[in-house]
């Protein structure tokens, strides 16, 4: 139980890092910028999700779990150095792509007729915006957020390297948390034999990560799937 | 509120709007920013190495030699008391205490050193030479200025009396850097001085080669088939919703995959690039199935319908016209899915890949670490060599995924055919 409320705890600290990021750069990206901002900056963007996930466990070890230490410290505040905060945060980081990406390109194929339609009765382009274009996006939108959930569940080393391996039940992102895939690499480093009931834990555990990663991206591909022949 | 109020508010919450749009581009920006310059700041360091100068007098009586002085001779022959010999003379020491701490200031590995030495230079037997020696973690910190000497000397790793002779050598100017040509050629090591990426380079390397001859092949294909020859029915579209799914699944499945496949059932040899090839080949293989899809779907039917219109049988309309026009697609998609292939962990440190493995391998059969793993190993250790030594693994590995994603970049502009 632990250990699935500290898997959710991180991808919430993900989401809420990832989520409002992502989201925005996906509008500004296909609403507002010019062409020479956005073909410069989406590659850049993309580029974090190209970046292997032990560079991030390291940055996030090294530099951000630290910083956070000091930082609490300063305001008097006991921090663990290895915080589900800056697991959660990095994570987070490391997900925005995954976001700005895809519910850039749902918002890119709203038709433009909708967004006329707005203009004409004299709405603003922040109010089409929200009241028209990301309500037509929405189902594009939710289903890449599944997805980004999905990946938050499933990511390994940020959590080995960043968050701490004790299972704790805790709401507090200053203590260290672990999650399910850090207990799995735990259980399975070292010699045990195959038969085993820990590495048969392991095993279970890696069943029930598989079904519900699985259950999430179904969901989400038909989501995003059936929205696009919406609009064909 | 009048008309003109409404106005301005609906005008300003327009610009707050903008704003975090803006805010939120600049802050995913700053992120790689930020993220480049740490590694690099931290890493580039490791990319040279302090050597000290020390006068070796090759004394042949030192080194116990029955026969003729020769090459074989030399490599058989116990350097250990010419070596301390030689370096107990850089300054002067009180007892045997402080003489330990003259030979903590070199590597582990100064003995071979002043050996390998010899060997390559046989005419300076019996002559006073001028060897440069690796000096040890704490001193190459030390001259890299990673390293706050005002601490108290019992939270120190260099001693006081260290740090006078290092000060003293810095006078004589025998103390020097040179470029770190141990990083690639050496294999891991406890000693943060001469551990190297050679071998989990080589894991790497051996590594994306089996998993690039495994999955290649057979996604090209599955792809050529699903997208050319397959009837469209409920069997393949369940394929296909499959291999979505698949490319999904997080890959630490794959890792437990292939330990529980790969390893306890069909018992191949634990931490093996051979192994690790074959697990990173079932997470690529979806992974290059859908781009290799989109690029032939991206032929448009014309083509095939005038092949075919010629007298094309439906295998050669495929192979010599789809497939060769798809080409760059497909490659860059391969090449896009090996990328992240290389850059994968999770997966290799359940088959094993964690292991310390000093010798740099020569066959994917061997036990080798890989570059992403190397980088988990060597944050463990709580040398500050390793930090940069880290970086400096970091750095290549974003270095080859750079150079692998522009390759796919620049396949895809220079030779894709726009269809209109």
């Amino acid at each position: 139980m632990p250990l699935f409320a500290g898997t959710a705890f991180i991808a919430l600290i993900a989401m809420c890092v990832a989520v409002p990021i992502g989201l925005f750069s996906g509008i500004y990206l296909a609403e507002y910028a010019s062409t020479k901002v956005r073909k410069y900056s989406k590659p850049i963007i993309e580029i974090l999700a190209g970046i292997p996930t032990v560079v991030y466990g390291f940055f996030a070890a090294l530099t951000v779990g630290p910083f956070f230490r000091t930082l609490g410290e300063s305001l008097g505040l006991t921090v663990s150095s290895e915080s589900a905060l800056a697991a959660g945060l990095i994570m987070g980081v490391m997900i925005i792509p995954y976001i700005s990406s895809l519910s850039d390109d749902v918002i890119n194929s709203v038709p433009q007729s909708l967004r006329e339609g707005s203009y004409a009765i004299g709405a603003t382009k922040s109010e089409t915006i929200k009241k028209v274009v990301i309500p037509a996006a929405l189902p594009g939108i939710i289903g890449s957020i599944l997805l980004a959930v999905s990946r938050a569940i499933g990511e390994t080393m940020i959590v080995v390297m960043a968050a701490g391996l004790a299972a704790n039940l805790t709401i507090n992102p200053l203590e260290s948390t672990t999650t399910i895939t850090t207990q799995i690499v735990m259980i399975l480093v070292g010699d045990q034999e195959f038969d085993s009931p820990k590495t048969q834990a392991a095993f279970a555990l890696g069943l029930t990560l598989f079904i519900a990663t699985l259950i999430l991206n179904y969901i989400a591909l038909r989501v995003v799937k059936k929205y696009r022949e919406k609009y064909d | 509120m009048t008309k003109e109020q409404r106005l301005k508010k609906r005008y300003r919450a327009e610009k707050r709007f903008k704003m975090y749009g803006l805010i939120s581009v600049s802050l995913a920006v700053i992120f790689v920013l930020i993220l480049v310059q740490n590694i690099f700041s931290k890493g580039s360091s490791a990319f040279s190495r302090t050597m000290i100068e020390v006068a070796v007098n090759y004394d042949s009586s030192l080194l116990e030699l029955e026969g003729p002085i020769n090459q074989n001779s030399l490599k058989d022959a116990d350097f250990y008391d010419l070596a301390v010999e030689s370096l107990l003379k850089i300054y002067p020491a009180k007892d045997s205490k402080e003489e330990r701490q003259i030979l903590r200031l070199f590597s582990p590995d100064y003995e071979f050193e002043i050996k390998d030495f010899l060997i390559k230079n046989p005419n300076k037997i019996d002559q006073i030479v001028p060897v440069k020696i690796t000096a040890s973690d704490d001193i190459d910190q030390l001259n890299k200025g990673n390293f706050p000497r005002d601490l108290p000397e019992d939270r120190r790793r260099v001693s006081n009396y260290q740090l006078n002779i290092y000060d003293n050598l810095i006078e004589k100017e025998k103390i020097d850097k040179k470029f770190n040509n141990y990083l690639f050629t050496k294999g891991d090591s406890r000693d943060p001085e001469l551990a190297g990426i050679g071998g989990s380079l080589m894991g790497s390397f051996f590594t994306i080669i089996i998993c690039l001859i495994l999955s290649f092949p057979i996604a090209i294909m599955a792809s050529i088939y699903l997208e050319e020859f397959a009837p469209k029915n409920k069997i393949t579209d369940f394929i296909e919703i499959n291999i979505n799914n698949l490319a999904a699944v997080p890959s630490i499945v794959y890792g437990l995959l292939g330990l529980g496949i790969l390893l306890s059932v069909m018992e191949f040899p634990r931490s093996t690039p051979l192994v690790a090839g074959i697990t990173l080949s079932l997470m690529t293989l979806p992974r290059i199935i859908i781009p290799c899809r989109a690029s032939l779907k991206a032929v448009p039917p014309s083509i095939r319908e005038a092949a075919l219109s010629v007298g094309a049988s439906k295998f050669q309309t495929v192979f010599h016209h789809v497939v060769p026009l798809a080409m760059p697609g497909t490659l860059s998609g391969t090449i896009i899915g090996l990328a992240q292939a290389l850059g994968e962990t999770a997966p290799l440190i359940l088959i094993g890949m964690v292991a310390f493995v000093v010798d740099i391998p020569s066959s994917p059969v061997d036990p080798s670490a890989s570059l992403p793993v190397q980088v988990y190993l060597w944050s463990e250790q709580a040398e500050r060599g390793f930090v940069e030594k880290t970086s400096a693994t970091i750095m290549m590995l974003l270095g080859f995924l750079i150079v692998m994603n522009f390759i796919a970049v620049y396949l895809r502009q220079k030779f894709e055919k726009k269809w209109n």
